[in-house]
């Protein structure tokens, strides 16, 4: 594994379980401070439920979960968010009633809006400044999405956990996104990325972990990864082609 | 740098519509009943005793709209603090008789006041109780919501029994809220009027702390999406117990209201007015204040106009309201959230 520097946030042997559904079976992940790792792997292989176990949106029910050398496994989640851990969840969700603006100034923990955040957050996202007092219902698909990742970087994090931000998203937007994530990561900011699209982790990722089954079959640098087409078709198989 | 973030360019932001039809629904019953009455006269009166009764629901309806319309609790026991609010209150009113029939205006007011206080205090703290022993172990899971509260509304009625009797008990308004003022032929009773004017007090501070206040914001968030709300650092289970005991005062001021309305009531006052609540709630679309409120006031309105017109369809007309009313926007007057 190529660390690129202390361990951030670490999962040891972390088991979920959802109702009668045993998904995660012993999960180890480091998440290095500073960089982007990239979770990957097929539907269903416990990605998202590894992030929402993080979160303390699901209970693990054995493991340990560490995050800046505190245990958190048992704690709640506005604890843990609190820490300074921004989380744009698959689903995005925003809260559609609610302006814009409303949607910033709740994820401020102080209810402030810094202005370089939001000078920075509107270089990013121009539609953001366009429809700060525009419903958040009624924006498009990639417009939710930048949304989303706004509400978890408006104000500065330790570590961002982001749940696909590009499903579903024209080209074009999944550019912008690459590039804002790469500016994310240049001001130090720890990223830990769900994704499906290959080519995109390969564009933002310093380290992966591969995911089959609720377990990590596979920690490693993106470089090698990237390199070793066969090791591809092994751990991520057909998903990958159809991303290239 | 706040600038562009304070003053964006207005033609830029894209507005939602003002849906201005529900708003316009109460008055276009009231004008529509008109012919339906005849005379001009009783027809006001008809309309100003409709306000103020739909004030009134409004009142009482208010608190289950926040509990029933934004945390998704289906409390069936709302009306135990209702009826609480009005026991409350004559307990408060009786042994002030004094007060109550003094001819001072301040003496009456002050009287009043007391007795809306004490409904909401006690309402609150029933309320905060409720919610730890009844609500809370039940989040989430309906069927079991709707035992244990109409359990709790049960209880809470027993208890009433045992602490007040069985018995109708009566009270008198305050001297001064007694009376109708003539308005051309129009009788206008001075307590509709004074109900029309809280009603419409609470309307606004529930309007402006769920706009303008961050509570509020938090509150609208957390219906609609509670777990992101958490993964963003708030806690949102101190913030719905808060929310479930405003509901609950609000009942017991509608509580002490009703009473004060009907003068004579059974511990089932408020079990009575129950469905009359799930009406309007359902009718204004969950969670929505202003469609709440018009849902009220078509409540109130309708009751009056079929009482007078065809009393024996009176029973039935607010069911039809509803019916109508969901034929029309399936989701109510004014839709909230998805849920």
């Amino acid at each position: 594994m190529v660390d690129r520097g202390a361990p951030l946030l670490t999962l040891d042997k972390v088991e979920t379980r959802i109702g009668a559904y045993h998904i995660l079976h012993g999960v180890d992940l480091v998440v290095p401070e500073g960089g982007a790792t990239m979770l990957l792997g097929r539907n269903g292989a416990g990605k998202t439920t590894t992030a929402r176990t993080v979160m303390a949106l699901w209970r693990a029910c054995a493991g340990t979960i560490t995050f800046g050398g505190r245990d958190i496994t048992r704690e709640d989640a506005p604890t843990i968010a609190r820490l300074g851990i921004g989380y744009v969840p698959e689903s995005m969700g925003i809260f559609s009633d609610l302006t814009v603006a409303e949607n910033l100034r709740l994820a401020s923990i102080s209810g402030h809006l810094d202005p370089n955040r939001l000078e920075v957050i509107f270089n990013a996202f121009p539609a953001m400044k366009r429809f700060w007092l525009g419903r958040a219902g009624t924006l498009s698909g990639g417009q939710k999405q930048m949304l989303s990742i706004a509400r978890a970087i408006v104000e500065p994090r330790r570590l961002l956990i982001i749940d696909e931000p590009t499903k579903g998203l024209a080209p074009a937007i999944i550019a912008n996104m690459v590039s804002v994530f790469r500016d994310l990561k240049a001001t130090g900011v720890t990223i830990l990325m769900i994704e499906q699209n290959f080519a995109l982790a390969r564009a933002i990722g310093d380290t992966v972990a591969v995911m089959e089954d609720g377990r990590i079959v596979y920690r490693g640098g993106m470089a090698d990864l990237s390199e070793d087409d066969a090791l591809q078709r092994r751990l991520l198989g057909l998903s990958m082609s159809a991303h290239q | 740098m706040s600038k562009p973030v304070t003053a964006p360019s207005a033609s830029d932001i894209p507005r939602r519509p003002l849906d201005w039809l529900p708003v316009a629904l109460p008055l276009i019953v009231a004008v529509a009943s008109l012919p339906l009455i005849g005379n001009p006269w009783t027809w006001l009166t008809l309309t100003i005793a409709g306000l103020a009764m739909g004030m009134i629901i409004f009142t009482v309806s208010s608190g289950l709209m926040l509990v029933f319309g934004l945390m998704d609790v289906l409390n069936f026991g709302h009306g135990a603090f209702i009826a609480l609010g009005a026991y409350v209150g004559l307990s408060v009113l009786m042994p002030l008789t004094p007060w109550v029939e003094a001819t001072s205006v301040l003496l009456n007011s002050a009287v009043f006041a007391l007795a809306l206080c004490a409904g909401v205090v006690v309402a609150g703290m029933v309320g905060l109780v409720f919610d730890r022993l009844l609500i809370q172990p039940v989040y989430g899971n309906h069927l079991k919501q709707i035992l244990m509260t109409t359990g709790g509304l049960i209880i809470v009625e027993q208890l009433i029994r045992a602490a007040w009797g069985a018995e109708t008990v009566s009270f008198n308004l305050p001297a001064s809220l007694r009376g109708s003022w003539l308005l051309g032929e129009a009788a206008v009773e001075r307590y509709r009027i004074v109900a029309l004017g809280i009603g419409s007090a609470i309307f606004l501070g529930l309007l402006l702390v769920l706009t303008r206040t961050r509570i509020g914001l938090m509150i609208r968030a957390g219906v609609e999406n509670r777990e992101m709300l958490e993964a963003m650092g708030h806690r949102t289970r101190h913030l719905f117990v808060g929310v479930f005991v405003v509901g609950a005062m609000l009942a017991g001021l509608g509580g002490v209201m009703w009473g004060l309305y009907l003068q004579n009531f059974t511990a089932s006052i408020g079990a009575q007015i129950n469905v009359l609540i799930f009406i309007v709630i359902i009718v204004g679309g969950l969670g929505s204040t202003t469609g709440c409120l018009i849902g009220a006031l078509l409540v109130g309105l309708t009751t009056n106009y079929v009482g007078f017109a065809a009393p024996k369809i009176a029973l039935f007309s607010n069911i039809l309201l509803m019916l109508l009313i969901l034929l029309w926007r399936p989701q109510g007057l004014y839709r909230v959230v998805d849920r």
